[in-house]
C-alpha cells in the first residue's frame, strides 16, 4: 500500500452489559489508503457500526477498546483524551450518518450550521467562513448555493439534505470520512447521485472513506476494497472485485448467492445460509439455552399442507377471469367538500390516480415505485383500510366493497391476507406466538377445539420452517426473519387465496430476505396462492414477480410481464429506475461459475 | 456472557427490565418498603392496635390529651399520646390509615374504570365521540378537584335520607374523588390508543374483521397498560390526599371515625395550646405514605417513558 491513511490492527471492542461482558467485534484488521473507498459489509449484528464508532472515538459509555490499535497517518488514536478527540473529530475525521432528517438541526439555517463548524476549527471571520460554506455547497452539487445557504433543512429534499450533510463533513477538510449507511434512507435514484458525489470527492480531494453498508450493490459500485464481517469478525478482505466476484470464504459465497440480481430470474435462491443455525451460532445465548424438544401431538408440516390443500379443493372457482381486477382506482387523502357555502373546501392529496391492474390466479404481481408512489395505499385500498374516491375493485368475479362499506364478516376478509413490512410491529408483543397464530384460526372458525387449534398452529409453524417450540415464546425472542415467518404463518392460517405482501423483506438482512422469498415461492408453488408483492427493490421484484406494475406519484406508469419489463421497459421512468438500481453486473462473469453448491457455514 | 447455570430467578431478574431497574434503585426499594408497611399496618390494624377507636366503651375521657409516653406526663399505655376524646393516637392512626387507603384504592379504581373506558372509546372511534368525551374532560379539569368532591358530597347529602349519609360515606367519597380523577386516565388512554391504533398488529386485526371492542380489549388495552400504571400510582397519592382534605374540611369521614384527615383536623384545634402530638403524628403518617407512593409513581414513569432515561 502506497499511502496508508488509517491502520486498524487487532481491534477488539467489548461492551459491559447486564448480561456480562459482551465482545462486539474481535481482532479486526483494516487499512484504508488516501483517495480510496473501503467498504465494510455485513448483516445486522456484524459489528460494522461499532468499528466506525471505535475509529471515531464515539463508542457509548459502556463500550471500550479491549485490544488492538487504531492509527491515523502514523498517529495512534486509542489512548487520546477527550480534548484531543474533540480537536481530531471534525478536523481530521468526519462522519456521515444514515438519516439526513435527523443529522441536521431543523431550527438552524444550514448556512449557520456550516459557518459554525468551519469557525470551530479555523480562525477566520464570519464572511470568509460564509464564502467557504457557499463554495462547499456548490462543490457538493447544490445549485444556487449562495441563496440556498439561508434555507432551513426542511426546505431541502432527502437527497439534497444528504448533500448538505456531506458538505458539513467536508467543512474542515478531513482526511478520513466514515459514512454509516449514507444512502439507506434514500430512494434508489437519489442514492446513485449521492454515491457518484462521494466517489468524485474522494478522487478530487484524496480523502479516505470507510463506507459502512448492508447493500452489496452499493459496495460493488463504489468501493475499491472491501471487508466482509460476520458476528464481529473479519470473514474476508481484499479488492472488491476479487472478494465479491470470486469469494474464498463460504460465508461470502452464501451472502453473494442471496443477493437478488436483475440480470436473470432464478427459480430459487441456492446455497444460502440457514437462519436457524445462524442464529444459534450468534451471540444471543438466551435463545440457544431454551431446550428444543417441544412437540405437539400429531402436528407436522404435512398436516398443515394437506389442511391448506383441502381448502383449495373445496373452493369451486367458477370464475374464469383474473382473481383480482382493479379498474380506475383513485384514493385521495385529506380532501373535504367544505362545510356551509363550501367554506374549508380542500383538494387533498392524490395518493392513487386512475390505477388499473389485474392479477391472474396463481401468479404474482410486483408493484414497484419510490417512496410516496402510492404502493402501500394500493394494499390498503384492497384490504379495505382506506376509502377509494373512485374506481372499482373486483375479487374472484364479485365486486369488492370499498373501505368502510365492507362488512366485518365479508368473505374477502379471510380470502385476502396481508403481510406487513415490519415484523416487529405487526405481531402483538404481549401475545405468545401460539395466541397470535390461534387468532385467525378461531376468528374464521376453522377450528374451535383447543387441541385441534394447537395442532394446526404447530403444524403451520413447521410448514414455515420454524420449530414447534416457538409456540411458547414471545415475538421479541425471535430474529426479524423468524418473526416474518410467524407473520406468514398467521396469514396462511386464514386459508387465503390472495396474499398481499407489503415490502415483506425490506427490514431484513439479505440472506434472510432470500429465505423468505424462497418460502413465499414454495408456498405459491404448493398451494397455488396468488400474490401481490410490493417492493421498492427492482431486483427483488425481478426474482419474485410474474408481472410488474410501476407506480410514480400515484399513477400507473407501466404494467408489463417480468421478462419484457426487465429486457425492454417502455416508459422512460421505468428505464430510469432500472438504470439507477445498483447492479452487480461487473462481477457476473467471475461469479457465475463460483456459485455451485455451497455448504452452509456453521 | 449469560451463564447457562443461572437459576430461573437470576435469569428473570436480568431479563425483566422493570425488575432489573427496580433492584438497582435504592429509592424505589425504600419507598416500596414503606408503602408495603403502610398497607400491612392498615390490613392488620385490629391485631396491631392496642385499642379499638370505634369501641366507645374502651375510651375514658380522663385519658384525653395525654402527651407521648416519653414525656413527663406521658402514660405507657399510649405510646404517642391521646386525642381530645381520650382515644389512643397510635390505634387511631392505624385505623385511619385503613380508611384512607381503602378510600384511595376504591376511588382510583373507579376513576380508572371510567377514564380508561372513555379514553379507549374516544381514541378508537375519533370524530364526534372523541370531541364529546374530551370536551367533558376539559370541563371537568376546569373544576378544582375539591369543588367537584364538595359538589358530589352536597348532592348526596341532599338526596340521601337523613342518617344514611354516614353509612354510605364510603360510596359518596369514592364517587366524589373518582369523578375528579378520571380525566388523567381518559387522556392517557386516548393518547396511547391513538398511537397503538396505527401500529400494524392492530391494522392486521382490523383487516381480519374483528369487532372493535374485541380489538380494544384484547390488543390495545394490554399494550397501553404501562403508562396507565404510572397514572394509577400517582393518582393513588392524590386520592389519599383528597380524602384527607375532605375529611379535614368535615365533608368526608364523620368526625367520630378516625381517618388521617379527621385526626389532623382535631389536632389543629389544639395546635396553639401546646398539644402538638395530635396533629404531628397523623400528619407524619400521611406525608410518609404520600411521598412513598409518589416516588414509586415517579420510578414507574421513568421506566415506562424512554424519553426520561
Amino acid at each position: 500500500m502506497v499511502d496508508t491513511l488509517l491502520e486498524v490492527q487487532g481491534l477488539t471492542v467489548s461492551f459491559a452489559t447486564r448480561f456480562g461482558e459482551f465482545t462486539a467485534v474481535e481482532g479486526i484488521d483494516l487499512s484504508v489508503a488516501a483517495g480510496s473507498i473501503h467498504g465494510l459489509v455485513g448483516e445486522s449484528g456484524a459489528g460494522k457500526s461499532t468499528i466506525g464508532a471505535a475509529i471515531m472515538g464515539l463508542l457509548p459509555a459502556s463500550g471500550r477498546i479491549a485490544a488492538g490499535s487504531v492509527t491515523l497517518a502514523g498517529e495512534p488514536l486509542q489512548h487520546l483524551d477527550d480534548t484531543a478527540w474533540h480537536r481530531l473529530r471534525g478536523s481530521r475525521l468526519a462522519m456521515i450518518f444514515q438519516d439526513p432528517q435527523t443529522s441536521l438541526n431543523p431550527l438552524i439555517r444550514i448556512g449557520d450550521q456550516l459557518v459554525e463548524t468551519i469557525r470551530q476549527h479555523a480562525d477566520i471571520d464570519e464572511t470568509e467562513a460564509r464564502s467557504q460554506a457557499i463554495a462547499l455547497l456548490d462543490e457538493t452539487g447544490i445549485h444556487d448555493a449562495d441563496t440556498r445557504i439561508d434555507d432551513y433543512p426542511h426546505q431541502f429534499s432527502g437527497g439534497m439534505r444528504q448533500r448538505v450533510v456531506i458538505a458539513l463533513a467536508l467543512c474542515t477538510d478531513p482526511e478520513l470520512i466514515i459514512a454509516d449507511e449514507p444512502t439507506t434512507a434514500l430512494d434508489v435514484a437519489v442514492q446513485q447521485q449521492i454515491l457518484d458525489l462521494l466517489k468524485r470527492l474522494v478522487a478530487e480531494r484524496q480523502i479516505g472513506v470507510i463506507l459502512i453498508t448492508h447493500d452489496i450493490g452499493v459496495i460493488v459500485e463504489t468501493s475499491d476494497r472491501v471487508t466482509v464481517l460476520r458476528h464481529g469478525r473479519v470473514v474476508e478482505s481484499g479488492p472488491t472485485r476479487r472478494v465479491l466476484g470470486s469469494p474464498a470464504a463460504d460465508y461470502t459465497r452464501a451472502l453473494m448467492a442471496a443477493v437478488p440480481r436483475m440480470e436473470t430470474r432464478l427459480p430459487r435462491f441456492r446455497g444460502i445460509l440457514d437462519d436457524v443455525s445462524a442464529d444459534l451460532a450468534g451471540p444471543d445465548v438466551r435463545q440457544a439455552s431454551v431446550a428444543d424438544g417441544f412437540r405437539v401431538q400429531g402436528a407436522s408440516a404435512e398436516y398443515a399442507s394437506s389442511w391448506l390443500l383441502r381448502a383449495r379443493d373445496g373452493a369451486s372457482t367458477a370464475h374464469e377471469g383474473p382473481l383480482l381486477e382493479i379498474d380506475g382506482l383513485s384514493v385521495t387523502f385529506g380532501a373535504s367538500g367544505g362545510g356551509w357555502f363550501g367554506i374549508g373546501r380542500r383538494e387533498g392529496v392524490h395518493a392513487l390516480q386512475d390505477v388499473t391492474v389485474s392479477l391472474a390466479a396463481g401468479t404474482t404481481l410486483g408493484v414497484v415505485g419510490e417512496s410516496g408512489s402510492g404502493k402501500s395505499t394500493l394494499a390498503k385500498a384492497i384490504t379495505g383500510l382506506v376509502d377509494p374516491s373512485a374506481g372499482t375493485m373486483r375479487f374472484d368475479g364479485a365486486a369488492l366493497p370499498p373501505g368502510g362499506t365492507r362488512r366485518r364478516d365479508h368473505a374477502s376478509r379471510r380470502r385476502i391476507q396481508l403481510i406487513f413490512q415490519d415484523p416487529f410491529a405487526s405481531l402483538d408483543s404481549r401475545f405468545t406466538v401460539e395466541r397470535i397464530l390461534a387468532e385467525p384460526v378461531r376468528h374464521y372458525g376453522h377450528a374451535t377445539d383447543k387441541g385441534e387449534v394447537r395442532r394446526l398452529v404447530a403444524s403451520m409453524l413447521q410448514l414455515v420452517e420454524m420449530p414447534q417450540s416457538a409456540l411458547r415464546k414471545y415475538p421479541h425472542q425471535f430474529s426479524g426473519g423468524q418473526r416474518q415467518r410467524v407473520a406468514v404463518a398467521r396469514a396462511l392460517l386464514a386459508r387465503p387465496e390472495l396474499l398481499i405482501a407489503d415490502e415483506p423483506t425490506s427490514a431484513l438482512d439479505v440472506s434472510v430476505q432470500a429465505q423468505i422469498l424462497n418460502l413465499l415461492r414454495d408456498l405459491q408453488d404448493s398451494f397455488g396462492l396468488t400474490m401481490l408483492f410490493i417492493s421498492h427493490d427492482l431486483a427483488v421484484v425481478r426474482q419474485i414477480a410474474d408481472t410488474v406494475a410501476v407506480l410514480k406519484g400515484g399513477e400507473l406508469v407501466e404494467f408489463a410481464p417480468n421478462e419484457r419489463f426487465f429486457s425492454a421497459a417502455e416508459a422512460p421512468y421505468s428505464r430510469y429506475l432500472l438504470s439507477e438500481t445498483p447492479s452487480l453486473a461487473g462481477l457476473e462473469e467471475v461469479a457465475a461459475d463460483s456459485l455451485g453448491v455451497v455448504q452452509p457455514a456453521r | 456472557m449469560l451463564s447457562d447455570t443461572w437459576s430461573r430467578w437470576q435469569r428473570f431478574r436480568v431479563d425483566n427490565e422493570l425488575v432489573h431497574l427496580f433492584l438497582h434503585s435504592p429509592v424505589a426499594i425504600a419507598s416500596a418498603l414503606v408503602a408495603t408497611l403502610a398497607v400491612m399496618a392498615a390490613l392488620l390494624a385490629p391485631v396491631l392496635a392496642p385499642f379499638d377507636p370505634y369501641d366507645i366503651g374502651g375510651i375514658d375521657l380522663l385519658d384525653s390529651l395525654l402527651p407521648p409516653a416519653w414525656t413527663d406526663d406521658g402514660d405507657v399505655r399510649f405510646p404517642i399520646g391521646t386525642d381530645d376524646q381520650g382515644r389512643d393516637l397510635y390505634s387511631a392512626i392505624l385505623y385511619g390509615l385503613r380508611l384512607s387507603l381503602l378510600v384511595g384504592v376504591l376511588s382510583v379504581s373507579f376513576a380508572a374504570l371510567l377514564g380508561v373506558t372513555l379514553g379507549l372509546i374516544a381514541g378508537w372511534f375519533g370524530g364526534w365521540v372523541d370531541a364529546l368525551v374530551m370536551r367533558i374532560a376539559d370541563v371537568q379539569l376546569a373544576l378544582p378537584a375539591i369543588l367537584t368532591a364538595l359538589l358530589v358530597d352536597g348532592i348526596a347529602r341532599g338526596l340521601l335520607p337523613d342518617g344514611s349519609h354516614d353509612r354510605l360515606m364510603l360510596v359518596v367519597l369514592t364517587v366524589a374523588i373518582g369523578l375528579s380523577l378520571w380525566v388523567d386516565f381518559a387522556r392517557t388512554a386516548r393518547a396511547s390508543t391513538l398511537v397503538e391504533k396505527r401500529k400494524e398488529y392492530v391494522q392486521a386485526a382490523i383487516i381480519m374483521g374483528m369487532h372493535p371492542l374485541k380489538i380494544l380489549a384484547r390488543h390495545v388495552l394490554p399494550n397501553i397498560l404501562g403508562p396507565l400504571l404510572v397514572i394509577l400510582t400517582i393518582d393513588l397519592a392524590v386520592a389519599i390526599l383528597l380524602e384527607a382534605t375532605l375529611s379535614f374540611l368535615g365533608v368526608g369521614v364523620p368526625p367520630n371515625q378516625p381517618s388521617l384527615g379527621t385526626l389532623i383536623e382535631i389536632g389543629t384545634g389544639y395546635l396553639f395550646s401546646g398539644e402538638w402530638w395530635i396533629v404531628l403524628f397523623p400528619a407524619l403518617a400521611l406525608v410518609t405514605l404520600i411521598v412513598s407512593v409518589n416516588v414509586l409513581g415517579d420510578f414507574l414513569r421513568d421506566v415506562f417513558d424512554p424519553r426520561l432515561r
